[in-house]
């Protein structure tokens, strides 16, 4: 990798007033020549991609059709037509992703940190427990969408079978929000905990014992010591939580395929099969910049929730 | 200052890049000047003999991977063995909804098939995408004659004019029964007419069988529906491909039909995708409709079961079935060698002479005059193509298949479930589809 050095740079290092040889404590461009490795390759692995992603959305570019006519915004515009074929499979979708989010998000929050604060006391075989919450986020998602398949099918899942229900866990809403909001809790509960687990760690144990000696109860002690302590952390573990759960893919593609219907066909679902399947890569490019454009406020609104108000 | 350690990394990392360039040099197989896309018309008309040119290898791409697999595998063993030192032909089996949205980006990038299989209802797209090259002089050289096929089979390979496959076989859904429970009800084969068979699925159901025939809301789903459609006198698309006509009372009452048999507790509600299939390989559903591709894998796989095949039965009044074909292509990855394009005829050339031999994946040939081969005729799908006026096929629009699964799949899909009655699903269906039709009209026909 070279560093690049640009006209103005040869400028600086050519200025008048400094004879060669001189010390002198830095040039101007010598942070960003610590930068460019880093730069380099966020543009051209992040920016050149979203610019011809946007260019993308900008056409009628269907991948290996000669002709890829410049269209302006009117994928946009067929998108936000409610009436369009598009624009109705669209919203569809994002409506199916805001369910999953909102209806995931909390159970991937509250139960990690439940599970985090058992998991920081100290008992026998504490690391055996460690590993067993953690152990089915080490499966992919292919592994995990197969089996939970077949268990939940609603009529020869073994999961009806030994409940003694007959709930459509895989073909009927909302029992298929409920069954994919429970397979991605328990798939992905071991992440959270661990980082919650890592940021109790992280609180120094002085702070608690003041807070004994104050005669604070274990319920003041978790709402003045642990929570604040756990800020930084859970504005983390909010954050990527709302961002896997809106990108959710594998687990309403293998477990349900979108049944019924298309009711749990997701957001990046659609645009997959939209770009890959059917080719129409405008079309897909432009869905993914108005899911961006939805996920970017979500970050935004949630960082703002976390702001330290009680800084001054 | 560098370490020893880094610059022996350094060595070894640039040592791995100049390895992948040399073997993507030499990855590429014979090239003729410099990469140069010499159009397939370049290379000489194919009239049947050996191919006498330097090695070459051919990339092939096909779907076969249910029962029909381990069958194609065992001839192209055959065929390497027979040809090694002139044509190697490396075989890529994928599940078809993963190959044809793979195919076209792949050719593209030159790392996709140079010979493959696709079903008739693709062809019509992938000429139009550009990504085949016509094989009119090997159908010559094949002396395949458009009397000696089923018309539609014939006809689908034909876009602008020019002939782009090969057509390897045909196949169709055929009904599986399970013999046991079917003995129960007193009866030795699958009823044929919808008097009888829904009256065999009383009798199924009083002989203790709960579910005697498990309706599915997805695939195979869409075929029966297309079968039944068929069956009552109506017809998927206008002949200019411009219209839905699926959304008929013909329609209606085909898709009513399937939905009546949930109403009637004949199956199960909310049956999820392959359920059925499922549910009669472990004995508990004794009717399922299936593709033909099925039986080595109920042969292989389901032992203990003993099972029938029989033509769907005719519930509205005229025979017809939901049929399909296997064609050898050839890509326009290939065209960009004309040894790989002389070598890749021969192949097809040599493979569409096995047809025979093709039957025994489960199969039914598609050149009628193979049918009649003494060798074949006991097969059990053989006897589903006692009637050939049965046999209906999706037409080779270009771009049929988005239709068929953003409209045609899911209204089959909301009336099964019972999201919407028959009559609305395909309402709301054939409005997207009219839409849809509109927009390839448009693209593809620039």
């Amino acid at each position: 990798m070279s560093v690049q050095i640009g006209p103005g740079d040869l400028a600086v290092a050519a200025a008048p007033g400094r004879s060669p040889g001189t010390p002198r404590r830095m040039r101007p461009w010598t942070p960003y020549a610590f930068l460019a490795p880093y730069l380099i390759l966020f543009a051209v692995f992040m920016l050149l991609p979203i610019g011809f992603g946007f260019w993308t959305s900008l056409h009628e570019w269907d991948i290996n059709l000669p002709d890829k006519p410049f269209v302006g915004l009117e994928n946009y515009a067929e998108l936000f037509d409610p009436a369009g074929v598009d624009g109705s499979r669209f919203w569809t979708a994002m409506r199916a992703t805001g369910i999953f989010t909102v209806a995931s998000v909390p159970p991937l929050i509250v139960l990690p940190l439940l599970v985090a604060l058992l998991m920081n006391g100290r008992f026998k075989g504490r690391n055996v427990y460690r590993a067993v919450y953690f152990a089915p986020y080490v499966l992919g998602v292919a592994v995990v969408g197969f089996v939970w398949r077949f268990l939940l099918d609603g009529n020869i899942g073994l999961v009806n079978h030994y409940l003694g229900l007959d709930v459509q866990w895989t073909t009927d809403v909302p029992p298929a929000w409920i069954a994919l909001v429970g397979v991605t809790v328990w798939w992905t509960l071991g992440l959270n905990s661990v980082i919650f687990l890592a940021g109790l760690q992280d609180i120094p144990r002085e702070l608690h014992e003041a807070a004994m000696v104050d005669g604070a109860s274990a319920w003041h002690r978790f709402r003045s010591v642990t929570l604040p302590g756990l800020r930084p952390v859970t504005v983390f573990v909010v954050n990527s939580t709302i961002l896997a759960s809106a990108n959710m893919f594998g687990q309403s593609y293998l477990i349900t395929g979108g049944a019924p219907a298309d009711q749990t066909k997701t957001a990046i679902y659609l645009i997959a099969e939209t770009g890959l399947r059917q080719f129409d890569m405008g079309t897909a490019s432009a869905m993914s910049f108005i899911l961006a454009g939805f996920l970017m406020v979500a970050s935004a609104l949630v960082f703002g929730a976390f702001r330290d108000r009680g800084k001054r | 200052m560098t370490s020893p350690l880094s610059r022996r990394s350094f060595l070894g990392l640039s040592g791995a890049v100049g390895l992948t360039a040399a073997l993507s040099a030499c990855g590429s197989g014979t090239k003729i000047g410099s990469g140069s896309a010499a159009p397939a018309s370049a290379a000489p008309t194919f009239s049947g003999g050996e191919y006498t040119g330097p090695k070459v290898t051919l990339d092939y791409w096909n779907g076969f991977t249910g029962g029909d697999g381990p069958h194609m595998r065992a001839m192209l063993e055959t065929f390497n063995k027979e040809f090694s030192g002139r044509i190697e032909v490396r075989n890529v089996t994928r599940r078809w909804e993963d190959l044809y949205p793979a195919m076209p980006t792949a050719i593209a990038a030159g790392k996709g098939p140079d010979v493959a299989v696709i079903h008739n209802d693709w062809i019509g797209t992938f000429a139009a995408r550009q990504t085949l090259i016509p094989l009119d002089d090997v159908v010559g050289a094949l002396k395949l004659t458009e009397a000696d096929f089923i018309p539609a089979v014939w006809n689908a390979g034909i876009y602008e004019g020019k002939r782009y496959s090969v057509p390897l076989d045909v196949h169709c859904l055929g009904d599986y029964w399970n013999r046991a429970h079917l003995e129960k009800a007193g009866l030795s084969d699958a009823p044929a007419d919808k008097a009888s068979y829904e009256e065999a699925l009383g009798g199924l159901r009083d002989a203790g069988i709960a579910n005697p025939f498990w309706m599915p809301n997805k695939w195979p789903g869409h075929l029966m529906f297309m079968s039944l459609l068929w069956q009552h006198g109506g017809q998927l698309y206008s002949e200019d491909g411009t219209r839905a006509l699926w959304g008929s009372e013909q329609g209606a009452q085909a898709l009513s039909w399937m939905v009546e048999q949930i109403d009637k507790g004949f199956s199960p509600a909310k049956v999820a995708q392959d359920t059925q299939y499922a549910a009669f390989k472990n004995d508990r559903n004794s009717f399922t409709w299936d593709g033909i591709w099925q039986i080595n894998d109920l042969k292989s796989n389901a032992r203990s079961l003993r099972w029938g095949l029989s033509p769907i039965p005719n519930i509205g009044g005229t025979a017809a079935v939901w049929s399909s074909s296997h064609n050898f292509v050839m890509t326009s990855q290939a065209g960009k060698d004309s040894n790989k394009v002389q070598a890749a005829k021969f192949f097809i050339d040599h493979m569409g002479r096995l047809s025979a031999e093709w039957a025994k994946a489960g199969m039914i040939p598609a050149r009628n005059s193979v049918r009649e081969d003494p060798a074949i005729a006991a097969l059990p799908q053989i006897k589903l193509a006692a009637d050939l006026n049965a046999f209906h096929f999706l037409p080779a629009l270009p771009g049929v298949g988005d239709v068929q699964s953003k409209a045609l799949e899911l209204a089959v899909a909301k009336a099964v479930l019972k999201e919407a009655s028959p009559a609305d699903a395909l309402k709301e269906g054939v409005a997207t589809a009219d839409k849809l039709l509109a927009d390839n009209k448009r693209k593809y026909g620039r």
